[in-house]
């Protein structure tokens, strides 16, 4: 019952901001036939997929997460892509790569978390992710520019390939 | 204040010299990954294309065409992967 | 005035990678390497390209025009669906590849090759799910 709640606003929410400015009756910007028919198709949403939306636990509903979400995504992921762009742009006019692919172990426990990880990692310097041992949540990294020191370790040191990345998302994730 | 009518045209018809590049990749590419990775490009920049495209005619409806657009070649995306990489679906 | 030179810079900056990514498309000798150009310099160049239909929008928002900000919301949306779907479609197309006999040109350690072979199957279907959860 709560899982269906929580799935309903939130697909309520998405439906309210895909309509700004479809009528003037409700505070100018919707009118009351949307917010009507909105709120039906959102319970409909919220009967069918509140299984698939939250699996186990409602870790996330935390508000305290989300701002440090937003803080992760505007300070060091959007640095991190600014100089993983410049690299590649190196890389495409020079021409030199010396690619590898290394497994990682990061540690992260939860599908959002690794979730996470794997998608910060394919958008930042040199590295994407290629493949997930499900078991134990080992990641396996294709590396644009291979370190010879890292790869003597079969596990690679995270601090190589991700940086700080896994210490942020252990805060917001877990 | 600019001419947002000019400037964005000229935007669009940048983007669309970018597709131009990635589609040689799409013919000439030598294995199936390569021209799904091609498709995927594309595919992208056609959605950068629509946003821009709304905003020199100031038309909302393309940009909700660029949204919806997103979500299915997504799913396009993650269909093609699943069949190259063979198996049951 | 120091708005517009914002707008021509935001869009020379978004316009400059979008090209990037094609030169890299064709410039790599394989899967992986077009990859990390198609994926990376794209988003990036929409993050910027997006970002200033935005700028705009706001700009028109100010100035008491509606549609500047409905247009400003929909952009936002659509960049937050580019975030989103690009690199799990990287993913999804690197781990195709390489269960399908692709190997990395001129690597040198493949630790994916030398692990015994990972599920698929069941456990695949559920990875992508959570990608479901992130859409909404």
């Amino acid at each position: 019952m709560k899982t269906f709640v929580v799935t309903t606003i939130v697909s309520f929410i998405i439906y309210l901001l895909l309509t700004t400015g479809s009528g003037s009756e409700v505070l100018g910007l919707w009118s009351y036939i949307e917010l009507l028919f909105g709120l039906l198709l959102s319970c409909v949403v919220g009967g069918v997929a509140h299984h698939l939306f939250i699996k186990e636990s409602f870790r996330m509903a935390n508000p305290v997460r989300w701002i440090l979400f937003l803080g992760y995504l505007i300070g060091p992921f959007f640095v991190a892509l600014a100089k993983a762009n410049l690299d590649v742009a190196y890389r495409v006019i020079t021409g030199k790569i010396n690619p590898a692919i290394v497994k990682i172990s990061p540690g992260l426990k939860t599908d959002f978390g690794i979730t996470m990880l794997a998608n910060s990692i394919t958008l930042t310097p040199g590295t994407l992710s290629v493949d997930i041992d499900e078991d134990s949540n080992d990641l396996y990294i294709h590396w644009i520019n291979a370190d010879v020191k890292a790869l003597e370790k079969t596990p690679v040191d995270c601090s190589y390939v991700c940086g700080k990345f896994p210490k942020w998302i252990r805060r917001i994730a877990e | 204040m600019i001419d947002v009518y000019t400037t964005y045209l000229t935007v669009v018809i940048a983007l669309a010299l970018c597709v131009i590049l990635a589609l040689v990749r799409v013919i000439r590419g030598p294995t199936a990954p390569d021209r799904v990775v091609g498709v995927d490009t594309i595919n992208t920049i056609v959605i950068v294309g629509m946003v821009a495209f709304g905003m020199a005619f100031r038309e909302v409806i393309y940009i909700d065409v660029a949204i919806v657009y997103a979500l299915l070649s997504f799913v396009s995306t993650l269909f093609l992967a699943k069949y190259l990489e063979g198996g049951e679906f | 005035m120091i708005f517009d030179y914002l707008i021509y810079v935001f869009l020379g900056i978004g316009l400059f990678f979008n090209v990037l990514a094609g030169v890299g498309l064709l410039r790599f000798p394989d899967v992986y390497t077009r990859l990390h150009a198609g994926t990376k310099c794209t988003t990036f160049g929409s993050i910027f390209l997006i970002g200033s239909v935005i700028l705009i929008g706001l700009k028109l928002w100010w100035e008491k025009d509606t549609n500047g900000s409905v247009l400003a919301l929909h952009s936002a949306l659509a960049l937050v669906a580019i975030l989103l779907t690009n690199p799990v479609g990287a993913h999804a197309i690197a781990r195709a590849a390489h269960r399908s006999g692709v190997k990395p040109v001129r690597a040198i350690a493949d630790h994916l090759a030398e692990s015994p072979p990972l599920q698929t199957g069941e456990k695949t279907d559920k990875k992508q799910q959570p990608q479901e959860e992130g859409g909404k």
